[in-house]
């Protein structure tokens, strides 16, 4: 039997058994059957954590080396987060080489939606994506990250750096 | 006077036993084995938390829905609001009333029958009746609660109900012209010594079995509460504890089923060839016997309520025409069929 439109469609296709439905009822009870004796797939939580690797877009750092930040308050990253997360003032300085560094940096984590792009355009690869996914606020204030929580040691963030100078966004000079 | 009393008092002391011994702990337990079955068919390890196994889930499910705030529409029915979940439970439980957990005992000079309603002649009907009032609580939980999708989930029960109430009916005439009888026990005794009725009534089986899934609204045929286009259906506008009893009537109802299923077709409490074997031991009456079929009942109740859990998280919901047409147009016609085909065999086996 046709459709009305005269296509032939998938219920044309099928043969008596299968019109019956019973024998595919009992194959599709099979699957769910056999399925139940699989080993579970669920890691538990707060006891199992996940390791990411570099390749990981957790929540987005400052790099720090031992004279200081490596920002240049240019903000560019500001400009181009597409949630408006960034907030950079830019303060100046001739204690340093690098004159310029944020006088005050704030990523609000409640705005951030882990796109990466401020660690693309940043010519500096002074902010980066870490592997912190553990992310727990209680109040709004609270999210709104500064310069002293966001800034953390180049050493803890090698992994990421590696990998971002053997993929995508990275040229050597 | 004495004499009904006592009927009357043997009855309420059976109702509390299976009441906390049965429905309750079937209930919990079920609940409990639906999410750990579901987590296991989706390689999930399911409810671990809480006690053992999470075997104290349940529990816990049920404190916070006790303690959760009662919320009632305004512009709800008040009282219709508050009966539809009572309905539900009660009808639910209605059908453990006649349900044979065993044949009787004998302790003393002191006969106790292994079922409330001691071997009522009309319990096969009984059950029937009970089980249609259940839609009386959908259709009331529906139109109370003043919500549209409320409303169209207890619209769609009420039909889903009619429709399907017709095949399961004509789906036990075949056993009932076998047993020659309604009582259940009457049912049970004609299927001794595996003389099942699966076996000799496979479609009525099969057309039963569809039709109590419909019954109870359990998946494929949970139209009346589909997730997806109906938000909640019926039970959208409960909250707390009357949503529990919601909740308590589904797996009430199917438990009962499950009852219903293996008294029918799959030789209820009865015990096969043991009396034969062991007269001495497996006399009827005997308490050995009495409490070994109350286990093979209960076993038996825990395999279908098992098949109904595993079915529901293997098939996909039926569309609502597609269920209208398997009643009327396939079920139907072939409860008809199996009617005339069992009477012509008796008929030609007389
Ligand atoms: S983090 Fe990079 S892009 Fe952003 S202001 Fe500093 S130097 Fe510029
Ligand atoms: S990851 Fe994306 S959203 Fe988050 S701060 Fe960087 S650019 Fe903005």
């Amino acid at each position: 039997m046709r459709s009305p439109a005269g296509k032939e469609t998938q219920k044309d296709r099928m043969g008596f058994w299968e019109r019956i439905y019973l024998p595919e009822i009992a194959k599709g009870m099979a699957t769910t059957f056999k399925q139940m004796f699989e080993p579970a797939v669920t890691r538990e939580y707060p006891e199992e954590r996940f390791a990411p690797t570099g390749s990981y877009r957790g929540r987005p750092v400052l790099v720090l080396e031992e004279d200081g930040e490596r920002c240049v308050a240019c903000g560019l990253c500001s400009r181009v987060c597409p949630a408006l997360a960034i907030q950079v003032q830019a303060g100046e300085t001739l204690e340093r080489d690098k004159e310029r560094y944020p006088e005050k940096f704030e990523i609000n984590m409640l705005r951030c939606i882990f796109c990466g792009f401020c660690e693309e355009v940043c010519p500096e690869e002074a902010i980066v994506m870490s592997k912190d996914y553990e992310m727990v606020f209680q109040n709004r204030e609270e999210a709104i990250l500064g310069k002293e929580k966001l800034l953390t040691p180049v050493a803890q963030l090698q992994d990421r750096l590696e990998y971002l100078r053997t993929h995508q966004y990275y040229e050597p000079k | 006077m004495a004499e009904s009393l006592s009927i009357f008092l043997t009855a309420l002391i059976k109702s509390v036993i299976i009441l906390f011994g049965v429905f309750l702990p079937g209930a919990a337990g079920s609940v409990y084995f639906e999410r750990k079955i579901s987590a296991w068919i989706q390689n999930r390890i399911g409810p671990n938390r809480v006690g053992p196994f999470g075997i104290l889930q349940p529990i816990v499910d049920v404190v916070k829905l006790i303690i959760k705030e009662d919320i009632i529409p305004l512009v709800a029915d008040k009282r219709f609001h508050a009966l539809a979940p009572v309905i539900a439970v009660t009808t639910a439980m209605a059908t453990f009333a006649v349900m044979p957990f065993g044949n009787f005992v004998v302790i003393g000079n002191l006969r106790i029958d292994l079922n409330i309603a001691s071997n009522v002649n009309v319990a096969l009907l009984y059950v029937l009746a009970v089980g249609s009032v259940s839609v009386y609580a959908i259709t009331f939980a529906g139109w109370s609660s003043n919500n549209k999708y409320s409303m169209l989930g207890g619209l769609r029960s009420a039909s889903q109900m009619i429709s399907y109430e017709l095949s399961m009916g004509l789906s036990l005439v075949g056993v009932i012209m076998i047993a020659g009888t309604t009582s259940l026990n009457g049912i049970v005794e004609a299927q001794a010594n595996m003389k099942w009725n699966v076996f000799t009534q496979p479609l009525g089986f099969i057309i039963f079995l569809v039709a109590s899934f419909a019954e109870t609204n359990r998946s494929p045929f949970d139209l009346p509460e589909a997730e997806p286009e109906l938000v909640g259906g019926y039970n959208t506008e409960y909250a707390g504890m009357k949503w529990g009893m919601f909740f308590l009537a589904e797996y009430g109802h199917m438990i009962a089923a499950s009852g219903m299923i293996s008294t029918l077709f799959f030789g209820g409490y009865d015990i096969p060839f043991v009396k034969q074997l062991f007269p001495s031991v497996f006399y009827d009456g005997a308490l050995i016997l009495g409490i070994m079929q109350v286990g093979f009942f209960l076993t038996k109740i825990a395999i279908f309520a098992f098949f109904f859990i595993w079915v529901r998280w293997s098939l996909p919901r039926f569309r609502y025409d597609q269920l209208m047409d398997l009643g009327w147009k396939v079920m139907m016609p072939l409860a008809l069929v199996n009617i005339i085909v069992t009477s012509l065999v008796m008929y030609a086996l007389r």
